[in-house]
């Protein structure tokens, strides 16, 4: 499979006004097209900055980021965004706020096809009776479902999800992988997950990636063996058990907590 | 609304009256001290002309002294929410602007714009007014999250569009917050020149001119028809509020 996000040698360094800050030095990655990479890695060591990199709101000093092979100069409208806030507009019912990004994006689909699609990508997240309520009227996780919806809506290539569960709680975020593979299974999609949970990266992605401490650097990258269907029973195997091992090792390397070896 | 929502204001109003009445009668005060409500109804009778007159003067000017101040508050508050340069630059001058008592101010744009009296009283109730709307705008634009911000640019969306369909519509129950006070201020600052440099137009020479004429009841029904006025304009703020940002209301 060709890959559809390349990232390579990229280095970034933020002026802030306590002198430079090195963020990304060394940092390779790479989505094959319907892959869904994990990225791991330390508090604060760059990884929002890298969503914002292949989001094209950010430009790298050095290094090469590409779609489709073809180098990212500035914000494209294929991508959708979900952040661990689901910044849902208040003013706005729930079906509103999925429809935003077609208010901006170019669609062939007229009013009534687009608000069709709406409504069946927030059916397919459970939220279907919910299309003009409020944002405030719904709970936490009820909202992070929203926001995925209005990330799929224009049908991006790339799907960006910035710890999108952090904020949940452990039962509503089990839900929402469960949605998640669903929504997956039904509107493929290209997609990079930062999370800072070892189980949430096995479970839905295909390769999990480990950032070093900042500056990031791609320091190691495990591929998650294809098992079919996945459910949460995959978590409690032998072989789940494993891999989780080995990226909390790596988690202690990047922390500069633990040396380099791999001991098990 | 509902028949309650109106009634149990009213009822406050009739109850302040009554006790207001009963106080300067077991009080046994004279009307140079205080007069009573029922001091009053001759006063409106009397002057029921000129209130109708110089209540619309002071209507007007205050309302076209606070539109200018949401005009030009608004662009400031823009320009300041937006660039953490022009922030810097002019928040300390917007402050010391504001720290001026508007008392001090009075006479010296009177002096400055001699016989320009509409001008006058709408330039000082502008001047006091649009501080507040100013603050409201610019801290509601740059407290604005990022990620709002980056779910429409990672789309292509331009400046222009963030702000229409994000950035303004956010501000907005911070923009009423501050005009329901600036409403109130402009307010003051009409009456504050109609008062200290009197021209004879406005409830503020109303007022003036009662004073001269030792006509306590006249002054005391100027200071009720300026309560009155007072809140409809208030009212008016809290129906806008209503229709345009009502989604910020939890309560209901
Ligand atoms: N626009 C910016 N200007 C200056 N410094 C920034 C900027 N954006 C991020 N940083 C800094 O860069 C570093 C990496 O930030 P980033 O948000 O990418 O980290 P992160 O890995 O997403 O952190 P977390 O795990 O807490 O979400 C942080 O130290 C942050 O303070
Ligand atoms: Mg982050």
């Amino acid at each position: 499979m060709e890959d559809l996000i390349h990232i390579s040698a990229v280095r970034h360094t933020f002026r802030t006004a306590s002198g430079p800050l090195p963020v990304l030095d060394g940092l390779e990655l790479s989505v094959p097209e319907g892959g869904f990479v994990a990225v791991v890695g330390p508090s604060g060591c760059g990884k929002s900055t890298l969503t914002r990199l292949v989001a094209g709101l950010l430009i790298p000093d050095e290094g090469d980021v590409s779609v489709h092979g073809a180098k990212i100069v500035g914000p494209r409208s294929n991508v959708g965004m979900a952040f661990q806030n689901p910044v849902l507009l208040e003013w706005r019912t729930i079906l509103q706020n999925v429809l935003l990004p077609l208010e901006i994006v170019p669609t062939k689909l007229t009013k009534a096809e687009a608000e069709a699609r709406a409504r069946k990508l927030l059916a397919l997240v459970g939220l279907d009776g919910f299309e003009d309520k409020r944002p405030s009227e719904l709970s936490g996780g009820m909202k992070q479902r929203a926001s995925l919806c209005r990330a799929l809506i224009h049908q991006p290539e790339v799907l960006i999800l910035d710890e999108p569960f952090g904020a949940l709680d452990a039962f509503t975020r089990e839900d929402l992988w469960q949605i998640m593979h669903r929504v997956k299974a039904e509107e493929p999609f290209t997609g990079i997950l930062i999370t800072h949970d070892l189980r949430e990266s096995i479970f839905l992605a295909d390769q999990v990636v480990v950032l070093s401490g900042r500056p990031a650097k791609t320091q190691f990258v495990l591929d998650v063996p294809d098992v079919g269907v996945r459910t949460l029973d995959h978590l409690y195997s032998p072989e789940a058990a494993e891999m989780l091992n080995i990226l909390r090792h790596q988690i202690e390397v990047a922390q500069g907590r633990a040396p380099a070896q791999v001991t098990s | 609304m509902t028949a309650r929502q109106v009634l149990v204001p009213l009822a406050a109003v009739v109850v302040f009256l009554i006790f207001w009445e009963a106080l300067v009668w077991v009080m046994g005060w004279p009307n140079f001290r205080m007069a009573s409500p029922s001091d009053l109804i001759p006063a409106y009778q009397k002057y029921w002309d000129l209130f109708l007159l110089m209540g619309w003067q002071t209507l007007w000017r205050t309302v076209a002294g606070l539109l200018l101040a949401v005009i030009f508050g608004t662009m400031l508050g823009m320009i300041m929410g937006f660039s953490r340069m022009m922030r810097d630059a002019l928040y300390p001058l917007l402050v010391g602007f504001n720290a001026v008592p508007k008392a001090t101010v009075v006479p010296i744009v009177a002096l400055m714009f001699v016989g320009w009296h509409d001008f006058n009283t709408v330039l000082i109730a502008f001047m006091i007014s649009f501080f507040p709307i100013a603050v409201s705008v610019s801290i509601g634009l740059s407290t604005l999250e990022p990620e709002y911000r980056d779910i429409l640019r990672s789309l292509g969306a331009s400046q222009s569009t963030i702000f229409w369909k994000i950035a303004l519509p956010k501000t907005l129950p911070e923009f009423f917050g501050a005009l329901k006070v600036s409403v109130t201020l402009a307010f003051i600052g009409t009456n504050l020149m109609e008062i200290v440099s009197p021209h004879g137009r406005g409830l503020g020479a109303l007022f003036d001119s009662g004073k001269t004429n030792s006509d306590y009841p006249l002054m005391f029904a100027v200071l009720i028809a300026l309560a009155f006025l007072g809140i409809v304009l208030y009212y008016i703020v809290v129906a806008l509020e209503k229709t345009f940002a009502g989604w910020a209301d939890r309560s209901v």
